[in-house]
């Protein structure tokens, strides 16, 4: 089986976020760049897959050099190969496309991305891939199956979720649950040895349009201090939560 | 060139989510000087989407189309764009909402943006405020494609009333079969209680609780105040709670009225999970958790002597204005 699986490059989850250039660009400096974690998720799930049934594991960026180091660490994990296509990834539709380009070029079998990356949360490059692709597609999955051709798959839905069957080729928005976290693998010393020998191949960026484009960014507003309430007033706080907030 | 909104149901009967698209959908379609339309598949109470806006309702019936399949279901709506020449479509954000959106938007060449927050900061150029990184800023997308499909946040707009005599009509589709090929097996959805995603009040708990079996309280508090019980990533994570209760960054997001957090001290993915929500209360015994930076009414106090108090004060002020 030939499985893809779609690679973010997000800042840390515990990253202070700012911006420069005028509130134009996200402020890299002193962030740590880390996989999403929604795609690490898939990673390993392709992992215990390959474990399992036998597979070789791609994985794919579209993004700048300074993606590399989170692809090499992706080799350390245990993919096999890894692709970088060499493109400023600024808007959802332009990567779903390249992606689309290198699952043609590629025939795989099963494309694993995260169901959303944590930095834009655009939440779309699964399902628009699916849509470039014409697979089969499954958003939000916590648990993946496969025998053969057939897949069997759950995934989440408001309240509860649902199992669904399937088959290959297909799409997979991933999150937790396909592992779980305690599954997660950190890269040892010899998988970081491996990762250096493994070929990490750059292509170019096809012609596609960007149908997007973040003008600026804006932080919340400062919070109000808290209003303390005393543990021995619970009445205080009921009052606060019916006549100045209205919520109850 | 009205704009087209899809119409989720479930069990025949449109969700909040839709009802607040539909009022969205409208102040934005009177700035433009158009219409709503709405699609809808095998919904049968179809009333209420006239008394949020909604001008024009194009029913779909189809055996095929019973379970949600998203690319079934992207295929209708992009069918219901073609008919009425609508270039602006406003989904959801639920789970099947943001399932569907994506397929929508590469079906019609379309640029995107989800997690919009507020009516468009203009309408040409399209430019629309949305969250990003995780709640813990915003951006100002501009769409410059011709067909944009925005997604709105949940809880983001609220529900307006604004009463249209919609007219309906029978909309005939085609269904490729292709984009049928995911079967629904099963189904299991807790009943009978309030889920994370519907919910007005959530009410959460950490492990300053000490061990699952204090949760009584918890499940009590919520009963009373009608809301649904989620759980920090700690406590998921030893398995005191399961995991679909799991709020914060890598796990569900909160945009309810009212957050409550008991025994949570507020780490930043905590917060960044649960930062879309209007009011926040915090009760920890630590008058140092960072929570109390983020939230709008704080107790320091022993959850387990101030959440029974709750519970006793809540049933007398529910009964009194009941």
């Amino acid at each position: 089986m030939n499985i893809l699986v779609c690679i973010s490059h997000v800042p840390d989850t515990t990253s202070k976020i700012n911006f420069t250039n005028g509130d134009t660009e996200f402020d890299t400096s002193g962030v740590q760049f880390v996989i999403n974690p929604n795609d690490e998720f898939g990673l390993t799930k392709a992992m215990f897959l390959k474990e399992q049934n036998g597979a070789t594991v791609t994985v794919v960026n579209v993004g700048g050099a300074d993606a590399e180091p989170t692809l090499r660490k992706a080799l350390a994990i245990g993919a096999d190969s890894a692709i970088r296509v060499n493109a400023e990834a600024k808007d959802g539709f332009f990567v779903a496309k390249q992606l689309s380009e290198v699952v043609k070029n590629g025939n795989y079998d099963l494309v694993i991305a995260g169901k959303e990356s944590l930095d834009y949360n655009g939440g779309m490059v699964p399902g628009m891939l699916a849509g470039f692709t014409d697979y089969n597609f499954i958003n939000a999955c916590t648990s993946l199956e496969i025998d053969g051709n057939n897949v069997v798959v759950v995934r989440e839905i408001d309240g509860g979720n649902e199992t669904i069957s399937t088959s290959l080729p297909l799409i997979v928005g991933g999150q937790k649950g396909l592992v779980q976290e305690s599954e997660l693998r950190i890269p040892n010393m010899r998988g970081i040895m491996m990762a250096r020998k493994k070929p990490l191949q750059v292509v170019e960026a096809s012609n596609a349009d960007y149908q997007t484009n973040i003008i600026s960014f804006e932080k919340p507003a400062e919070k109000s201090a808290v209003k303390l309430v005393s543990p021995d007033n619970i009445d205080e706080l009921i009052n606060l939560l019916h006549n100045e907030a209205k919520v109850i | 060139m009205s704009v087209l909104i899809f119409a989720e149901s479930n069990n025949g009967k449109f969700n909040k989510a839709t009802l607040e698209v539909a009022s969205y959908a409208k102040e934005i379609a009177n700035t433009l000087g158009t219409t709503v339309t709405a699609v809808a598949i095998n919904a049968s109470e179809t009333d209420e989407l006239g008394q949020y806006g909604v001008d024009k309702l194009l029913t779909v019936t189809s055996s095929a189309l019973e379970n949600f399949n998203a690319r079934a279901y992207a295929d209708v709506v992009k069918q219901a764009a073609e008919k009425e020449n609508a270039t602006l479509i406003v989904m959801t954000s639920t789970t099947n909402g943001k399932y569907l959106s994506p397929l929508v938007a590469s079906n019609l060449n379309a640029g995107y943006a989800s997690n919009v927050i507020a009516l468009p900061v203009s309408t040409s150029p399209f430019k629309v405020k949305r969250t990003a990184f995780s709640n813990k800023a915003f951006s100002i997308t501009e769409i410059s494609s011709d067909n944009k499909v925005i997604a709105l946040a949940k809880n983001a707009f609220g529900l307006k009333e604004n009463a249209t005599s919609i007219i309906q009509e029978n909309f005939d589709i085609t269904i490729n079969d292709a984009h049928l090929a995911t079967t629904v097996t099963a189904v299991d959805k807790t009943t009978g209680k309030v889920t994370i995603a519907d919910a007005d009040i959530v009410v959460s708990a950490g492990r300053g609780l000490k061990g699952p079996e204090n949760w009584g309280m918890i499940e009590e508090l919520a009963e009373v105040l009608g809301a649904a019980t989620a759980c920090s990533k700690p406590v998921s994570d030893l398995g005191w709670r399961p995991h679909n209760e799991h709020v914060g960054q890598t796990g569900k997001p909160v945009a309810s009225n009212l957050y409550i957090a008991i025994g949570i001290s507020g780490a930043i993915q905590h917060l960044a999970g649960i930062n879309a929500s209007k009011v926040k209360v915090v009760i920890n015994t630590d008058p140092e958790a960072p929570f109390f930076k983020a939230a709008d009414y704080g107790i320091v106090g022993d959850a387990f002597e101030v959440v029974p108090t709750l519970i006793e004060k809540l049933k007398a002020f529910k009964a009194q204005n009941a």
